[in-house]
């Protein structure tokens, strides 16, 4: 990771325009912005696919990532916390590199990700959101089990503490790790498609629980594969395909000529969307 | 700690149970008796025989628990592919001062099994290739070159009563107090590196994403791990032989898998299990004057595994078969009852109970079939049977179940028909799977869904839940009530 150096600051307050990439960025005071990415091209196999990306996230926003498959955008989420090589750029997190601010960065990676028939049970796998802050060799306390235990609660999981993990509903699987994110205790969290393949009930807690954590000043990142719910749900949007399309208020980058470049070709998909838009618009 | 009690049972029935037949089939030993035999190898008093012992359990704990990680992680191959990779390094130490020198030869195969998980490494970053392939490879070049190299020595004047050839199949007589003392350095080493790094160990293995997002060093780990795999093997090669020591890892560890859903738990078990049979093999081996112990180590660890297959409380297939038998048992009897009730229906509820001729009709059953089902009834107390007279009484509890499976299965035909907008005619057939296993929760809901219907799409009725409590089974029903089929 080649180290630039951080952007000026720039006037503090400024309201955040739409990004195109080529413009530069209005700037916020660097060391308060719990996200900061510059120059990030990751690549796979030499071949990039995520290209010169900047990024500056306010603090106590909900940012959604939309775009196709294969944008990369789960290839965002693992970069910024540093489980991929960069081929160039550098990520900051409250203005440190990852590795130093590990613990104000909670990870909910995607459901498939796991083996669900491992021996272990819920309770075990929210205590795993306490290990980061445990520390090497230390063995979790009385005290990390009640923080679980509170953050089992939160998800509506308490009743299920001691099942084994196979024997839970794809949104309940969701949901436990949901509150192993909740029991790391971060001010950033990073979400990867936490709607997919989950019930009615398990998506509105979820949007429930995103909301709590925006009210508390957390910041939450969150890839999302459905375009409808991607304008209720966040403050922010990022429109991704390999580059950075946009990035800005929802209400601002969600529109026709925005969605195409991020979707290309994909017209059926579009004109569905754009008729809902032009629907919800006028 | 250990909860299923059931497998130690077993377990010392198959002791007991091979014991004069592996003595009698190998036979050599025609004076002395099994017991004797038994006595000698386990009193720890002859010192060759107590190192056997010493070994094999050491043996044990350490594939045992590093075998439950390299499960849960889906290395099973790796082991195999690093036990076969030793062998030429095992032959090179021992080259290098012509003897059997333990120090030499655990350097020289852990050096070769390095090398055989680095190549697998290289060929899978470098190439197309998968792991699988890479693992093919790597295992059978490897095995190759040992082997060469293997029998070069037993060509050399010294090689012929080297006893190199142990490696193959495993001595365990052959430990000695070097081999003893390596071993026990790798156990307590592997031991230590589990109870410190238990937690870092279970979430890496479950979510090595996850793991590193929380600043865990998984590389690391993952490298200590193979490190510590490639130790095991070597200790284990010259009690369990090259070709199957990946079997004392892998097998304790898979019968461990199918006996608990803790990894904790997992690894108790997984190491009493290799414990088991480590000293099991050693002690059969022993009978047979000195067989190879690797193969009768691997066999007893099969034979624990098969033992958790089959009666596994929760995985094992004889409990899958019971409660899939008890499950269609209690099918046919809710039936049953739904016959009855209907045979009593179509009189409206007047007169005796139902014979065995009605229900033949209704069931479409042979009379011998129902008379078999209506004993299964009257054992579970849900009816009486008059046998002369050929005719069934439903007990209180089993007008209640009755009724209750009729109410399930008219209430879904209701459901499917009215909300669902299926024809009345073709509900019939997934009211009959439907009606037994919904649940009292999902009946309230579907009762008030259909806003308390009285009536199903045939225009029968449909008990409500509440009529059905009230009959509770504790009360006995008033004098000359009709429908319960009693004899007044």
């Amino acid at each position: 990771m080649s180290l630039a150096t951080p952007p000026k600051p720039g006037p503090e307050n400024r309201e955040l325009a739409i990004l195109t990439p080529g413009q530069t960025a209005p700037v916020a005071d660097p060391r308060a912005l719990p996200l900061e990415i510059h120059d990030l091209t990751v690549s796979y196999h030499r071949k990039p696919v995520l290209w010169g990306i900047d990024l500056q996230v306010p603090k106590g926003k909900l940012v959604g990532i939309i775009g196709p498959n294969g944008a990369g955008k789960s290839t965002l989420i693992k970069a910024i916390m540093g489980l991929l090589p960069l081929s160039s750029g550098w990520v900051k997190i409250f203005g440190e590199p990852f590795q130093s601010n590990l613990r104000r960065v909670g990870y909910v990676p995607q459901r498939e990700s796991v083996d669900w028939d491992f021996p272990v049970n819920v309770m075990d796998v929210v205590l795993m959101g306490r290990y980061g802050r445990l520390g090497l060799f230390k063995r979790p306390k009385k005290q990390d089990r009640e923080i679980a235990r509170e953050c089992l609660e939160k998800v509506k999981m308490l009743p299920y503490a001691d099942r084994q993990i196979a024997n839970l509903s794809g949104g309940q699987q969701q949901r436990v790790f949901l509150a192993r994110a909740l029991a790391q205790e971060s001010d950033l969290y990073l979400m990867d498609e936490p709607f997919a393949g989950v019930d009615a009930a398990t998506e509105s807690a979820i949007v429930e629980i995103m909301h709590e954590l925006k009210s508390r000043g957390k910041t939450l990142l969150v890839v999302h594969h459905d375009l409808p719910t991607a304008r209720n749900y966040f403050d922010l949007l990022i429109l991704l395909n390999m580059r950075l399309v946009a990035f800005g208020p929802t209400e601002e980058v969600f529109n026709y000529e925005l969605l195409q470049k991020t979707y290309g070709g994909r017209l059926t998909i579009l004109s569905e969307v754009a008729d809902a838009v032009r629907q919800k618009t006028s | 700690m250990l909860r299923q009690p059931k497998i130690w049972l077993l377990f010392a029935l198959l002791l007991a149970g091979l014991l004069p037949a592996e003595a009698a089939k190998i036979g050599d030993l025609t004076d002395t008796n099994v017991l004797d035999q038994a006595w000698r190898f386990f009193s720890l008093r002859d010192p060759s025989l107590r190192a056997v012992l010493l070994g094999s359990v050491l043996l044990g704990v350490t594939c045992g628990l590093l075998g439950s990680f390299i499960v849960v992680r889906k290395m099973s191959l790796m082991g195999d592919a690093l036990s076969h990779a030793v062998l030429p390094g095992v032959a090179l130490g021992f080259l290098w001062n012509m003897t059997k020198d333990p120090v030499a030869i655990f350097i020289g195969a852990t050096i070769a099994g390095l090398l055989g998980t680095m190549a697998v490494y290289a060929i899978t970053h470098t190439t197309r290739l998968k792991e699988d392939t890479a693992l093919g490879l790597v295992l059978a070049s490897f095995f190759a070159v040992g082997i060469c190299l293997v029998k070069m020595i037993e060509r050399l004047p010294t090689g012929a009563k080297s006893g190199i050839d142990k490696f193959f199949f495993g001595q365990a007589a052959a430990l000695s107090t070097e081999d003893l003392q390596l071993m026990t350095g790798v156990t307590t080493v592997v031991i230590a590196a589990v109870l410190l790094c238990y937690k870092e160990l279970l979430v890496s293995s479950f979510d090595p994403g996850f793991a590193r997002a929380t600043g865990l060093p998984t590389r690391l780990l993952h490298h200590g791990l193979m490190l510590m795999l490639a130790a095991a093997v070597v200790i284990a090669l010259q009690a369990v032989g090259v070709v199957l020591v990946s079997a004392m890892l892998i097998t304790p560890a898979a019968a461990a898998y199918l006996l608990t859903d803790r990894m904790h738990r997992m690894l108790v078990i997984a190491a009493a299990f290799g414990v088991a049979s480590g000293v099991l093999g050693a002690f059969l081996s022993f009978l047979g004057n000195n067989l190879p112990t690797g193969p009768f180590m691997v066999l007893a660890a099969s034979f624990l595994f098969g033992a958790a297959f089959l009666f596994g409380p929760r995985h094992g297939t004889v409990a899958r078969w019971w409660r899939q038998r008890s499950r269609s048992q209690r099918v046919e009897r809710e039936n049953l009852l739904k016959a009855i009730f209907r045979v009593l229906e179509d009189r409206e509820f007047r007169g005796e109970g139902a014979t065995l001729q009605e229900l033949c009709a209704l069931r479409r059953e042979t009379i011998e079939q129902i008379r078999q089902a209506v004993r299964a009834l009257r054992q579970h107390g849900m009816a009486t049977f008059d046998e002369a007279g050929e005719a069934v009484y439903l007990t209180p509890e089993g007008w209640q179940r009755a009724r209750a499976v009729v109410r399930n299965h008219r209430l879904w035909e209701l459901y499917l028909t009215n909300e669902a907008k299926i024809a009345a005619d073709h509900v019939h057939a997934d009211a009959e799977e439907i009606e037994h296993v919904l649940g009292e929760e999902v009946v309230r809901q579907l009762e008030k869904g259909l806003a308390y219907a009285t009536r199903d799409p045939h225009g029968r009725i449909i008990p409500s839940s509440a009529e059905i409590l009230q009959d509770d089974p504790g009360r006995r029903p008033a004098e000359g009530m009709v429908g319960y089929g009693r004899k007044t």
